[in-house]
Formats: structure tokens, sequence, C-alpha cells
């Protein structure tokens, strides 16, 4: 009882100092009397954060961030598929426009060499034609050329026996006038 | 001026019971302690309540801690070290927001007890312990015989590694008791300066400029050791996890 008492009484001066300025009161980490009211708090509350935080915060938050990760992957995953797409229909079309410029370039060629080749042809054919026509009429002037030589034979000796005649009055001999003839058109 | 310490103060705010002699109380840190536990339900599980695919503020905010302390984890264990993810997390997250707590005026920082820190760090140290030496077993002491060392200085490595084991908690809770402690008697000294001289009249005031601009100046100081302890006592976790994950150095 007495015991009891001091104990308050040292209590209350404690209190009292305390209240004056604290300076007599032990450093309040170090009061060892309030250890054991704050490891149970703390036990208790430190275990209920775990419990809350394990059970119910975490895998929640958790979940989330797992679901937003599926979803990004899954949009990730649609958005290279669909470039890989547009990409293989670009390289198809890419593909498609060579062909055909390259078709487009093989017809004009032959287009081109068939126009070439008849070109050729008609050009060849005119000229043979022209040939044929230019060795003709050579044939013709020639033709007429004799023709006309051996006229201008008769015609000279026709002229020369008149002049022998009209001048001498003796018509000449046809033989003789064709020897004077020849010699005079060779000389 | 005012007392530094009386913001230390346990202050009883009713009896739960008795242990023995000892009389448990619900106190002003039991009180903050579980508003720590609060603020920390309220984000996370507010947070993911609206389970958004693109994250509004608030879920944001739950997300980043999550990936905060999942990458921290990660990286100084791995993906096995995922098993302790609740334990770091809820670590990491009631220091933090106690340390936070404590900054605003009139509170009460429950990490400015050694008990508190001492508690948690223990925590740590036998969930290593126990952890280790379930899953390695004898071979969790490998952890006390460095790869490399010749064999006549083994003894002396061998006695410095198992101090060294058995001081991590000491280092491990006075770090983070002692820094909540010093940052706060020091704010509470410098904001005291700025009552006791601005009752000296005008040029007192006048003179109250310099420790007002030194608590704010000290005040960002103090956010950014409440996170940076936390945050330290989570990778000192981290890797003390990773001996009993991977004893063997």
């Amino acid at each position: 009882m007495a015991e009891g008492q001091s104990k308050s009484a040292a209590h209350a001066t404690g209190a009292h100092t305390a209240a004056d300025g604290g300076h007599k009161a032990a450093f309040p980490p170090f009061e060892s009397s309030t250890f054991a009211s704050q490891l149970v708090s703390l036990a208790i509350a430190f275990g209920l954060l775990y419990l809350i935080v394990s059970r119910l915060a975490l895998p929640r938050v958790g979940g989330i961030l797992a679901a937003r990760k599926q979803v990004l992957d899954n949009d990730l995953a649609e958005a290279a598929k669909l470039k890989a797409d547009s990409d293989a229909a670009l390289k198809a079309y890419e593909t498609e426009l060579a062909n055909a410029r390259a078709k487009a370039q093989t017809m004009a060629s032959e287009v081109r060499e068939k126009l070439n080749a008849d070109q050729d042809a008609a050009k060849a054919r005119l000229e043979e034609s022209l040939n044929a026509k230019l060795a003709s009429a050579e044939q013709t002037i020639a033709a007429t050329r004799t023709a006309a030589m051996s006229n201008v034979r008769g015609i000279a000796s026709d002229t020369a026996s008149a002049i022998v005649e009209r001048l001498t009055g003796i018509t000449p001999d046809a033989s003789a006038v064709n020897a004077a003839l020849d010699a005079s058109l060779k000389g | 001026m005012a007392d530094p310490i009386h913001q230390f103060e346990i202050q009883k705010i009713f009896t739960l019971g008795h242990i023995g002699n000892q009389e448990i109380a619900f106190t002003n840190s039991s009180a903050y302690m579980f508003a720590a536990v609060a603020v920390i339900s309220v984000l996370m599980l507010g947070g993911s309540a609206g389970r958004h695919l693109i994250p509004n503020r608030f879920q944001s905010m739950a997300e980043l801690s999550y990936e905060f302390v999942a990458n921290t984890l990660k990286s100084s264990i791995g993906e096995e070290g995922m098993r302790f993810f609740p334990l770091v997390f809820s670590l990491f997250m009631f220091i933090l927001t106690a340390n936070m707590i404590g900054i605003i005026p009139y509170t009460f920082t429950t990490t400015s007890h050694l008990i508190v820190t001492v508690a948690l760090a223990l925590l740590v140290f036998l969930t290593v312990f126990i952890y280790g030496i379930y899953k390695n077993g004898l071979k969790f002491f490998k952890l006390f015989v460095p790869h490399g060392i010749p064999i006549y200085i083994l003894p002396l490595i061998m006695v410095i590694e198992v101090i060294s084991f058995l001081s991590r908690p000491v280092s491990h809770s006075v770090r983070l008791f002692a820094n909540m402690l010093a940052g706060h008697i020091t704010l509470k000294v410098f904001a005291g300066f700025v009552t006791s001289l601005s009752a000296l009249g005008a040029v007192g005031a006048a003179g109250a400029l310099l420790p007002l601009a030194m608590t704010t100046a000290l005040t960002g100081l103090e956010l950014l050791v409440a996170f940076l302890q936390a945050y330290v006592f989570t990778i000192l976790t981290c890797i003390y996890l990773n001996d009993a994950l991977h004893p063997g150095h």
C-alpha cells in the first residue's frame, strides 16, 4: 500500500516536472514503461496493415497492372499484325505495279519492233519496185536510143544519098554510102 | 521556449489491459500508427477501387507506390524476391506514411521512437534468419564464410561477418530513429526561436524571419529525409532478404 502510494507520488512529480519543462523526466524514446504499449499497438497495426496489403491491396493493384499489360500487349500485337498486313499489301501492290510496268514495256517494244519491221518491209518493197521501174526505164531508154541510132543511120544514108544525088546527079552506090557513113561515124 | 522533447512524449489515451504488471495502453503513438494504416488502406484500396484501364490521379498514386516498391525489390533480389513483396511494401508504406504524417505540425511521429524502429528491424532480421535457415538449411551459414579467403584469416573474417550480421538490426533501426528524432528536434528548436524572438517586440519579430526561413527550409529537408529514410530502410531490407535467398555471396 505504502509502496503503491510512493509510486503514484513519484508518478505525480514526474508528470509535474514534465509539464514544467521535462528536464527531470526520462527522454521519451527511452522511457521503457511505454515500450510494451507501443509494441502491442505496433504489432496490431502492422499486422492489420500486412493483412490489408497482402490480401486486398496488392492483389488488386497487381491485377489492374496485369490487366493493363494484357490489353497493351494485345493491342500492340494487333497493331503489329495490321502493320504486317499493310506491308504485305504494299509489297503486293508494288510487285503488281512492277509487273504491269514490265508488261507495258514489253508490249511497247513489241509494237515498236513490229512497226519497224513493217516499215522496213514497205521500204524494201518500194525500193525494189523503184529499182525495177528504174531498170525498165533504162531498158526503154537503151532500146529507144538503139532505135533512134539505127534511124539516124538510115536518115544519114538517105540524106547522104540525096545530097550526093543532088550534087552529082548520080545515085551513089548504097554500099559506098554505108562504108562512108561507117567511116564518119567511127571518126 | 517550447520544449523540443515534448513532441516525443507518449500520452495514454485509454488502457487496453495488463500483461503481468505492465499496463498496455492505447496511446497517441498507437493512434498515429492506426492513422498510418488507415491512410495506406485508403490510398491502396480507394486508389484501386475503380480498376480503370487508364488510371486517374488517385489510382496512379496507388500504382506508383506498387511499382516503386516492386521495382526496388526486383532490382535487388530479382523475381523470386516477390514472395516478400507484401512485407517490404508494408514496411515501406508504413515508415513513409508515419514519417510524412510526423512532419505535419502538432502530430506525433511513431518512427521517432527507438522501440518501434527496433521492432521493425527485428522483424526483418528474424525473417531473414528464419527464412534463410528454412530455405537453405545449414548452407545459410555460408553467409559468414566468404569465398576466396585464405584459411589462416578465415576465423577472423568469420567473427567479423557474424558481428556485422548481428549488428544489422542495430544500425537498421537506429538510422531511422535517429534521423527522425534529430530532424524533429532541429525543426522544433528553430521554430521555437521564431516564437521566442517575436515575443521581444518589433526588432525581435524582424530577427525571427531568419529562423522562420530556416524552419521552412528544414521542413523541405525533412520531407526529403522522411522519404529517404523510408527508402533506405526498404533498400536495406531488400539487401538483407537477398542474403536469405542467396547466402553464398
